[in-house]
């Protein structure tokens, strides 16, 4: 596991104040902050010097205040599928996090919006799962995923849509189980009963089970 | 004396070279039928000719040069007429409005009336006035002939003393009293004819005065525009991005505190609290203009909308460019609306939204499977769009007939423009 040792950050966010208060919460956590960056091109430049284990950057940057950080992230993982990345969006656009996860097979990749960061320790938790391989997506893309499709989905039980979710976000078994007070047994059981009634293979990889999941929401897109 | 009967000689002295120029242009085959007529040798077939040379001359270039004239004739208006000249609306630039606006049809008239009614009445105001001053004159032109020197004509007799000149030099000094009044009158006359021959009636002034009612609110909806996207940048630049870096201070603090503590628990408090107020904050921003619109541009702007949506949407967008931020703000709202409307009130189990650009008009369609009978007129919100659309030169039409499909559609004219900043 990476993240036992010392995950070292690359930092992208053009927001003065907002950099400085990630700055302390990364530090807070253990993680090193080599180079904070307040646009894309110096991001890949500080990532080119210090090969880091895990970039964090804002999409919306200078000069187009578009989506240069999720052009530069796509970039950096296609020179190097192991980096971790988490981009952070103002707002939920799928093709942004569909984009990101067809890099590298999706390892290591977060898709989160901005407003999550101050969730301290969901945040660091996602930032922590993506270091480690893993995947996070934004609770929310996954609730308008849920809503989307329907079909298999509506077979499904309130306790097992809640299971899917934090699947789809990434979550291991022993998290969700954390999460919702069960045990890891009981997840377990919800897990298969999701994976037959939706027709999916299983799998005892959290991730390869994550993507197959959110490969089924993005199904009809 | 007032400066007026001035002016109205200098308005007068000015239109001989107006009409002389009209002459030029539209007036000769009539002079030419009027001394054929006057000499009583005119046949039909010269007549004929003479007629439709004139009328030919008075149709084909008449109108191009009427429009030249009748600008300079409006601007000479303002020697006589202080009240300001309406500007001129025309239904288009283009030649063939010359052609087919009364307006250019009246100004040929105009000009036909320069060319022949306004020379003779100006020439004969001059005669009489030079007629004035020779009667005034009368006693000094007799007296420096000394006498004996044989009778001088008088227009009406021969008078041959200086006492006899006495009737005329009174006349002489009456007209001369008389000739500033005439020359008013006949100013202001003229002046009268120019105001409703070239300015248009009442219909004429209210169509202008329309077009540029419609320009304003144009103007002014883009100067709001402008003002809510300075606004959306301050909200997200300032205040937005402080609140973010607040609510994260207060999420670590919380870290620090002994979890059981009572100061844990406000700042646990106060840290919802601040949650709460960047989700508000951030809806309020997304209301003014959403940034993702601001970003990307209208199709990924109605994606999301199709997202958020409770119904499935399927959006179909070719709206290659950004088009005007008014525009896109507009529609954008529309379609948020019209999502809205069907997701609480239709029923609806899937909306289409279709968006292109054809022929210099965005045409936006939101069509939805539901039950129909959606009074537009009815609290739907929709009522304040369809002005935000009148707004933009655009129309938003609406189908909804019980039983369904309701459909919405606005068309909205717009050339595709780089949303500048």
């Amino acid at each position: 596991m990476r993240s036992k040792s010392v995950v070292r950050v690359v930092l992208a966010e053009d927001g003065v104040l907002l950099r400085e208060g990630l700055i302390g919460l990364f530090e807070r956590f253990g993680f090193r902050v080599v180079e904070a960056v307040g646009d894309a091109e110096a991001l890949k430049e500080a990532v080119a010097v210090h090969r880091p284990d895990l970039v964090v950057t804002d999409i919306r940057m200078p000069p187009g205040f578009t989506d240069e950080g999720l052009r530069a992230a796509v970039e950096l993982r296609r020179i190097d599928p192991g980096l971790g990345v988490v981009v952070l969006s103002q707002y939920v656009q799928h093709r942004y996090a569909a984009e990101l996860i067809d890099t590298g097979g999706g390892y290591g990749v977060g898709y989160l919006l901005k407003d999550r960061v101050v969730d301290v320790e969901a945040f660091i938790d996602a930032l922590h799962r993506v270091a480690d391989g893993g995947t996070a997506v934004d609770p929310q893309v996954i609730s308008q995923l849920l809503r989307r499709r329907s079909g298999p989905l509506s077979a499904l039980t309130t306790r097992e849509r809640e299971v899917l979710s934090l699947m789809a976000e990434g979550h291991s078994n022993a998290a969700i189980a954390r999460r919702l007070h069960v045990s890891e047994a009981a997840v377990g059981k919800h897990t298969g009963s999701i994976l037959s009634k939706l027709d999916l293979s299983r799998t005892d990889d959290t991730n390869r089970r994550v993507l197959a999941v959110l490969a089924y929401l993005n199904g009809d897109r | 004396m007032s400066a007026w009967p001035w002016r109205s000689i200098g308005y007068l002295l000015t239109t001989l070279p107006s009409a002389v120029a009209a002459f030029a242009t539209l007036g000769v085959p009539w002079l030419v039928l009027a001394v054929r007529l006057a000499q009583g040798r005119a046949r039909a077939g010269e007549v004929a000719v003479l007629v439709l040379i004139g009328v030919s001359l008075a149709a084909v270039p008449g109108p191009l040069a009427a429009a030249w004239l009748s600008g300079r004739e409006l601007r000479r208006l303002r020697t006589v007429d202080a009240r300001p000249v309406q500007a001129r609306f025309r239904s288009g630039r283009r030649l063939r409005s010359r052609y087919t606006d009364p307006l250019a049809w009246r100004e040929v008239g105009y000009v036909l009336l320069l060319a022949t009614v306004s020379p003779v009445l100006v020439l004969a105001v001059m005669a009489i006035a030079l007629m004035a001053v020779t009667f005034a004159a009368s006693p000094i032109i007799l007296g420096a002939q000394g006498a004996g020197a044989g009778p001088v004509t008088l227009v009406f007799g021969k008078v041959d003393s200086v006492v006899g000149t006495a009737p005329y030099a009174a006349a002489g000094a009456a007209l001369l009293l008389l000739l500033p009044y005439l020359a008013t009158a006949l100013a202001g006359a003229h002046a009268a004819v120019a105001r409703a021959l070239l300015t248009g009636g009442a219909s004429e002034r209210l169509r202008a005065e329309l077009v540029e009612v419609s320009r304003s609110r144009t103007r002014l909806a883009d100067a709001f525009e402008a003002e809510r996207r300075r606004i959306e940048r301050d909200l997200h630049d300032g205040a937005q991005q402080r609140l973010v870096g607040f609510t994260l201070k207060l999420g670590l603090a919380r870290l620090d505190l002994p979890p059981d503590s009572s100061a844990a628990a406000l700042v646990d408090e106060a840290h919802g609290e601040a949650k709460q107020l960047m989700a508000e904050l951030r809806e309020l921003i997304h209301g003014i203009r959403p940034q993702i619109l601001t970003d990307l541009g209208l199709p990924a702007a109605l994606g999301e909308l199709a997202d958020r949506s409770t119904v499935p949407v399927v959006v179909e967008a070719d709206v290659p460019e950004r088009l005007p931020a008014l525009v896109e703000n507009t529609v954008y709202f529309v379609v948020a609306e019209a999502l809205t409307n069907a997701a609480k009130h239709s029923r609806a189990t899937c909306v289409t939204v279709t968006a292109r650009v054809k022929g210099g008009a965005l045409d936006v369609e939101v069509r939805d499977d539901g039950h129909g009978g959606a009074d537009p007129d009815r609290g739907s919100g929709l009522t304040g769009l369809a002005d935000r659309v009148a707004v933009t030169g655009g129309r938003m039409l609406m189908s909804s007939p019980a039983g369904g499909p309701t459909v919405l559609r606005v068309e909205v004219p717009c050339d595709p423009s780089p949303s500048s900043e």
